[in-house]
């Protein structure tokens, strides 16, 4: 007489099989403090703020909807240093009596749609040394394929991971959609600093007057959320031997989409071993391509330029509809309204690809889509 | 504005139903419920949820100059949201404790302490004294429920079938919503209508409502404020009118509106931001059907706030909702040694909308929704006495419009005055 639970490949939301009863107790913890901790003035909410709560922009842990788009603006020199002395997202919402951010008139802006959380630890235990063979078997691309991780400096509460790789005092980083931050404790940080207005030891700075105040969200529960983001399973594909979509998958890797979106990656260490040293398929090589002056907001982020994007996962693509509110919005922004649309704005380093794609006669582009929706 | 119109209501009011008699006939009935003049002077087909806080069947304590009794209601549950369930729960409620006094012919005093999931929560509900001049014009100062709806004044557990509160009127209207204030009431009859009204001014809301953990526009989070019996939060009055008509035998329906200001829009002489105003109108309704006596009662709730553009879409500007309870006795009589007994079936339909809108940046419909249907079966051994068995099946459907949660509950519980 009861609803019964939609089916596991449904839902993006859920930790990582084989966690221990400790790690599962941590990942509630952090799950109770992502999904339920609601921000209000009276507990360090703004004055300036994009969202109040981290599950506002991730419903479900899955993609975000506009009305939760967070504006980066500002361009960085070659010192590092933002043109801008405010920060570098605008605020744009305030608690009553405050007034919310604007964006300098003239300055270089992109607009960020929330990404999706699924499968974030795998993609941090991914070895430096990976990132750059990838970016390495570039070198010859047919297509003109190349890409580039993200070099940027790191702020003083990360430390980097051993075996990281450096340039001068910079280190590749990896999250974010110009791929500019290092780790997901890095992620969790500024998303409550600069979405949430909240202040920790690891972020003292208030975002409305830039001075360092009192921390209002505690360590261990960063630390808890953190452990939650990291032990978020992956997507799971849907409907896997479907035989169009055993075609769409074939006609993907045939096209050149792969070169970019890389079916299978492998993590390293990891002291949860339920993400060590195991293979996994996000389709993306978290390196910066140059997608053309279609996508070129102008907004650049560590070694990132304007038209410069990480690849994004598509893994959980076709779950987008469920957390968007039964539409898509894709690409860095939402711009893109369905799978197809998305496809037709790769330009740049993917607009060959993109070339024959459009060529493929109807079926087997139908084949390609019914492919990323399975995913 | 609105503050203008409670004197000419009163005018109005004063003008149209004039003097009347009082109606020395009701007091025998009202001196069994309650052992000794109570002033309300209503006889019993002619109660209105105006009078629901005094028609309650109290303990006689004999000699004492005080009468008391109250409510108690507990159940078990088992919910299923999405098939997942955290099992079996026993609830107690709530524990109510009415004492009433009548200090004079023609004052009398009530209160209500409300003891909620055990001591989790204890609240002074209604304290009041009533003095009544005629039965068009009653001055009741104290701690008072705001008369919006009717859930709000004619809540007690023994008369629902059902074990929980509707909706609309405990997230959108803030059941029981209570206040240090005071104003008027009265009621006025002809051969086959009853007419009243009630006009109070009391404290508010606070800036809660749109600053809470429920992450929504939540009028009830300013319940939590246990200031709002020392002092107002910003020194505006909140304003409750409600006019309410009877014909008899057949049904009351009821007109209401709450208004005032309530964010701290200055302190210690600084402003801080502008007046923002909460307003809540309701229409509340109940009926018998003739030849099935199938019993209707229902209240639909429509709320406006004034939410600064530039704070989070999150908080809606614009609420609604509303429930239908419809009960059907299908036995009555003589059962299981009970004489007077009655056995319902009934079903509640019940809808809250937190944020009527739509997006700024997508222009597509903000939902952050409720839907729910209760069938239920009743069984009265007495009328102040319910066992009731629920179903409750609701779909909660997030702010972006995603596939909604949907939840199963299983309730067994009873509830009685005693």
């Amino acid at each position: 007489m009861g609803p019964t639970a939609p089916r596991e490949d449904e839902l993006l939301d859920g930790p990582v099989a084989g966690l221990t009863p400790a790690q599962s107790a941590r990942h509630l913890a952090g799950d109770i403090a992502f999904n339920d901790e609601i921000f209000t003035p009276e507990t360090g909410l703004g004055p300036v703020f994009v969202a109040n709560s981290c599950g506002s922009c991730h419903p479900g842990d899955g993609k975000g909807h506009p009305f939760t788009t967070l504006i980066r603006f500002g361009h960085t020199d070659s010192l590092g240093q933002n043109e801008f002395d405010h920060g570098f997202q605008i605020q744009n919402r305030a608690i009553p009596g405050y007034e919310p951010e604007q964006l300098p008139e003239g300055t270089p802006f992109a607009k960020f749609t929330p990404p999706s959380n699924s499968g974030l630890g795998y993609l941090e235990l991914v070895s430096d040394e990976d990132i750059l063979g990838m970016a390495a078997a570039n070198a010859k691309n047919p297509d003109g394929v190349r890409g580039h991780p993200n070099w940027n400096l790191l702020p003083g509460y990360v430390t980097p991971r051993p075996n990281s790789r450096r340039q001068g005092d910079r280190y590749i980083t990896r999250f974010g959609k110009k791929g500019s931050v290092y780790n997901l404790f890095h992620q969790t940080v500024v998303a409550y600093n600069q979405d949430m207005g909240i202040t920790s030891t690891f972020d003292p700075s208030d975002v409305y007057t830039l001075k360092s105040i009192d921390p209002e969200v505690s360590d261990r529960k960063v630390r808890d959320v953190v452990f939650y983001l990291q032990t978020l399973k992956a997507p799971i594909q849907r409907n896997p031997d479907d035989p169009a979509v055993l075609r769409g998958q074939q006609l993907f890797v045939q096209t050149g989409c792969e070169s970019c979106h890389k079916q299978t990656l492998k993590t390293g260490y990891s002291p949860v071993a339920a993400l060590a040293n195991t293979e996994f398929h996000p389709y993306t090589d978290l390196l910066l391509h140059n997608m053309g002056p279609g996508l070129d907001d102008g907004y650049t982020e560590g070694s990132a330029g304007g038209a410069e994007w990480r690849t994004p996962p598509l893994w959980g693509l076709g779950l987008a509809q469920n957390s968007q509110g039964g539409q898509v919005y894709l690409m860095h922004d939402g711009r893109a309204r369905s799978i197809r649309e998305a496809i037709r704005m790769h330009g740049g380093e993917a607009a060959s690809i993109q070339k024959r794609f459009e060529e493929m006669p109807a079926a087997s582009q139908a084949d390609v889509i019914a492919f990323l929706k399975s995913l | 504005m609105r503050n203008k119109l409670l004197p000419v209501c009163l005018l109005v009011a004063t003008s149209i139903f004039g003097q009347v008699p009082v109606d020395t006939t009701s007091n025998a009935k009202m001196d069994a419920l309650f052992g000794r003049d109570t002033t309300l002077h209503t006889p019993k087909d002619e109660k209105m949820n105006l009078d629901a806080v005094y028609n309650r069947p109290f303990l006689r304590p004999g000699k004492l100059p005080i009468s008391k009794g109250g409510y108690v209601e507990a159940n078990t549950q088992y919910a299923n949201t999405d098939g997942v369930s955290e099992g079996l729960s026993f609830q107690m409620r709530r524990m109510t404790i009415f004492m009433a006094a009548t200090i004079n012919r023609r004052i009398k005093f009530l209160t209500e302490i409300e003891f909620e999931d055990g001591t989790k929560e204890i609240n002074i509900e209604f304290a009041s004294v009533d003095f009544q001049f005629n039965s068009l014009l009653n001055l009741r100062t104290g701690i008072l429920m705001n008369p919006i709806g009717s859930f709000n004044q004619n809540h007690d557990g023994p008369k629902w079938e059902f074990v929980d509160r509707p909706l609309s009127s405990t997230r959108i209207i803030p059941s029981t919503f209570s206040n240090v204030g005071f104003g008027l009431y009265g009621k006025k009859y002809t051969r086959n209508w009853v007419f009243a009204y009630e006009c109070y001014l009391t404290n508010g809301f606070d800036n809660s409502i749109i600053a809470n953990t429920q992450n929504r526009t939540f009028l009830p989070a300013a319940k939590v404020n246990p200031n709002r019996f020392e002092e107002s939060f910003n020194g505006v009055p909140l304003v409750t009118l409600k006019a309410a008509v009877k014909r008899r035998k057949f049904g009351e329906i009821g007109l209401s509106w709450m208004g005032g200001v309530y964010n701290k829009f200055r302190d210690d002489g600084l402003v801080l931001d502008q007046r923002r105003r909460v307003d809540v109108w309701a229409v509340d309704f109940n009926t018998v059907l003739p030849g099935s006596r199938t019993y209707l009662n229902g209240e639909f709730v429509w709320a406006r706030v004034d939410v600064p553009s530039t704070y989070s879409q999150q908080f809606g500007r614009r609420q609604q909702g509303g429930w239908l309870d419809v009960v059907q006795p299908v036995l009555r009589g003589r059962m299981l040694g009970w004489n007077t007994a009655t056995l319902n079936v009934a079903a509640r339909l019940e809808r809250v909308d937190y944020n009527v809108g739509t997006f700024n940046e997508t222009n597509e419909n903000i939902y952050d929704e409720i839907w729910s249907v209760v069938p239920a079966i009743s069984f009265r051994p007495s009328p102040t006495t319910v066992i009731r068995a629920n179903y409750r099946y609701q779909w909660d459907t997030d702010i972006l419009g995603n596939p909604p949660a949907r939840t199963a509950i299983f309730q067994v519980g009873f509830s009685t005055y005693f």
